[in-house]
């Protein structure tokens, strides 16, 4: 276990030079010049944009700029932006948003949308098993947009339940609705999954057998079909929470909260290739640490799994 | 007062024991029903056996039959719906299980009366050491603790004959080969020595130097607790090893019971005769083997008459209208044999003639 650990991490090595490169390029791709940018509608100064192309390295050759930003990242050091910000100052300004948010999200999908499954695989064809069909339905159909904006206008300005937008009434005031929104379609997606593992384990060999040992109904259904229903359940969950981590474009942007998903848009749109390449490798190393994680709970969960 | 000692070897008393008149269990006019989109399956139609302590009923008969289902319901593990029981009783020493409630049921499941189950790697689960599985009996019904109950877990194992148990007691189920999975299974329905166990066909998953291995484990631990054992199957070669009676069923009834040694002697339904016929023997061999002719009768639309008649070499007008009832059987001078009947209206010709 510990070697498999060590040789995964190893992994993440050639991964994250990788997706840095291609980001690079797909960045230095974009048209526009990112120190023309700076100066917004006017030209800029030939003098002081000659400067800072010199400065960031923009007149040399695209491999030679990469190995400038890639040796600074291996040094601790993720670059700067245009205008002098240290990169890990933007990060460390924008990422507990985003970590709130993600994490508000993950709990109300994995507590609603089990909660939610069990009840509709236990009550399977009846009133409430319809319910939650045609609710995760809906919510797997509607796009988060749609929904966040509703959800706005219904409880954030006509009954005046939650903040509008914006982040300063603080957690979890402020992080609630946005939270339930994101939430929104992976709730559905578990409560399905759930549904319909925990359905099948009902049925299974080793289920009649509990029940056969005179097990009561709640440790039947509890431990024995739970068990082996959450595998599917945790791995989907493994990788929505590197998902959420990794910020949310739509909902930050419907309730203007200032996280990575934020940030990530904007700097797109403005060519801050440091910025852009600097975050997405954070969110590939959380992405890379989640789906680690997912694997090591495998293990956890079904000793058939076991690595070397 | 008696003080009970826990590693006695003699069962303690329980409560009911007052009660043990009459057989350990009596299956009476058992009717099982199943509800499906294509119309009503009668899986089980008025089914009566009993079964003493110390007893090994065997319940033959091929799959659909009816006796895995007849199982299930006197374990009360049947899905009701779409099963349902619309008549019958179980009389568990005299009591009617039918009628208890679903605690009091669930009480004696495991406890009392045990089951065995045919595949033992679906049946037993794969994420949960079989030390906890085992252990879970004590810790459910005796409430004894995590650590009691492993110790008994380990006790068990090397009860049933497992290897280094103390060592394997941590393992999961696909760490063991499919004899020793089986010898888990058994273990676990020994675990809080049940007077009655189910065995629902304990061996046909294995392969067959196991078979018999794991069938004389059975039959040692039973002889040893002194339990009912009703032992489902559809292996003739099984059945004369360890069985004192017979009960053949077919489509959902009892066709023949017998001491199981006259059943191979003289058989007395030509279903069971045919049975008998299609053993593969040694002294026939290079010569085809026979097969009763035609499947088993769809449930949904059993045959008038008798359900066999169909596929009945001696067939007559009479077993297309006429549904025989399971009669004693006697000797050609009419001498009674006890334990004997057959539900053919000519079963005389077959067992005499």
């Amino acid at each position: 276990m510990g070697r498999y650990v060590v040789r995964r991490l190893l992994q993440v090595i050639p991964v994250v030079i990788g997706v840095t490169f291609i980001i690079f390029c797909l960045v230095f791709a974009l048209p526009g010049d990112p120190i023309q940018a700076l100066a917004g509608e006017k030209r800029a100064d030939p003098n002081i944009a000659a400067i800072l192309r010199d400065h960031y390295h923009l007149n040399e050759p695209l491999y030679q700029q990469y190995w400038h930003y890639i040796s600074g990242v291996f040094t601790g050091d993720l670059g700067e932006t245009y205008n002098g910000r240290a990169i890990s100052d933007i990060v460390s300004q924008r990422f507990p948003v985003t970590l709130k948010l993600g994490l508000t999200s993950f709990a109300v999908e994995a507590v609603i949308g089990i909660l939610a499954g069990i009840l509709s695989a236990l009550k399977k064809g009846k009133f409430l098993d319809n319910v939650v069909l045609v609710a995760t339905l809906v919510l797997i159909s509607i796009p988060v947009f749609v929904l966040g904006s509703v959800l706005q206008l219904e409880l954030g300005v006509n009954l005046k339940l939650t903040p509008v937008a914006g982040i300063e009434k603080g957690w979890p005031q402020s992080y609630i609705l946005p939270a339930i929104v994101l939430a929104s379609t992976s709730m559905a997606y578990i409560a399905r999954l759930v549904r319909s593992s925990l359905t099948e384990s009902i049925r299974a060999d080793y289920v009649r057998t509990a029940i056969a040992k005179g097990l009561p109904r709640r440790r039947v259904i509890g431990l024995h079909a739970m068990r082996n229903s959450l595998i599917p359940v945790v791995t989907f969950l493994g990788f929505d929470l590197g998902a959420l981590m990794g910020g949310a474009i739509i909902t930050e942007r419907v309730f203007n909260m200032p996280g990575i998903g934020q940030q990530l848009a904007q700097s797109v749109y403005l060519r801050e290739r440091p910025v852009v390449v600097g975050l997405v490798t954070l969110l590939v190393l959380i992405y890379l640490a989640a789906n680690l994680l997912v694997d090591l709970m495998y293990a956890v969960l079904d000793p058939r799994i076991r690595y070397e | 007062m008696t003080i009970i000692d826990p590693t006695d070897a003699v069962p303690a008393p329980r409560p009911g024991d007052a009660e043990k008149t009459g057989p350990l269990l009596e299956v009476r006019d058992l009717h099982v029903e199943f509800k499906t989109r294509e119309g009503v399956v009668r899986a089980v139609n008025g089914v009566n056996y009993s079964v003493n302590s110390g007893e090994t009923l065997a319940v033959l008969g091929e799959s659909g039959s009816g006796k895995s289902v007849t199982a299930q319901a006197i374990m009360g593990i049947l899905d009701m719906p779409p099963a349902s029981i619309p008549k019958g009783e179980i009389r568990f020493y005299g009591q009617d299980m039918l009628k208890m409630s679903a605690e009091e049921r669930r009480k004696l499941r495991g406890a009392r009366i045990a089951m065995i189950f045919q595949d033992a790697l679906s049946s037993l689960n794969p994420v949960l050491s079989v030390g906890f599985q085992l252990g879970e009996m004590f810790r459910v019904h005796q409430g004894l603790s995590r650590k009691e109950a492993k110790a008994k877990a380990i006790e068990l194992m090397d009860r049933v004959k497992i290897p280094a148990a103390a060592a394997r007691v941590n393992d999961y189920p696909h760490q063991f080969s499919g004899g020793m999975r089986q010898r888990i299974m058994i273990a676990m329905a020994l675990a809080l020595e049940p007077d009655l166990i189910i065995a629902d066909e304990p061996t046909t998953a294995l392969d067959v130097t196991v078979q018999a291995q794991v069938m004389d484990l059975l039959a040692e631990l039973q002889r040893e607790y002194r339990m009912g054992l009703i032992l489902i199957t559809h292996d003739l070669g099984v059945v004369a090893d360890v069985a004192d009676k017979i009960a053949v069923m077919y489509a959902g009834r009892i066709v023949e019971t017998a001491p199981v040694h006259e059943l191979y002697k003289r058989p007395a339904h030509p279903y069971t005769r045919g049975l008998l016929d299609s053993i593969p023997r040694l002294d026939q061999k290079g010569r085809e083997l026979y097969a009763i002719k035609g499947l088993p009768p769809n449930l949904l639309k059993v045959p008038s008459g008798c359900a066999f008649n169909p596929r009945c070499e001696k067939a007559q007008d009479i077993c297309r209208t006429e549904r025989p009832l399971l009669v004693p059987v006697t000797e050609r001078d009419g001498t009674e044999l006890p334990g004997r009947a057959s539900a053919c209206h000519f079963w005389k010709e077959t067992i005499h003639g």
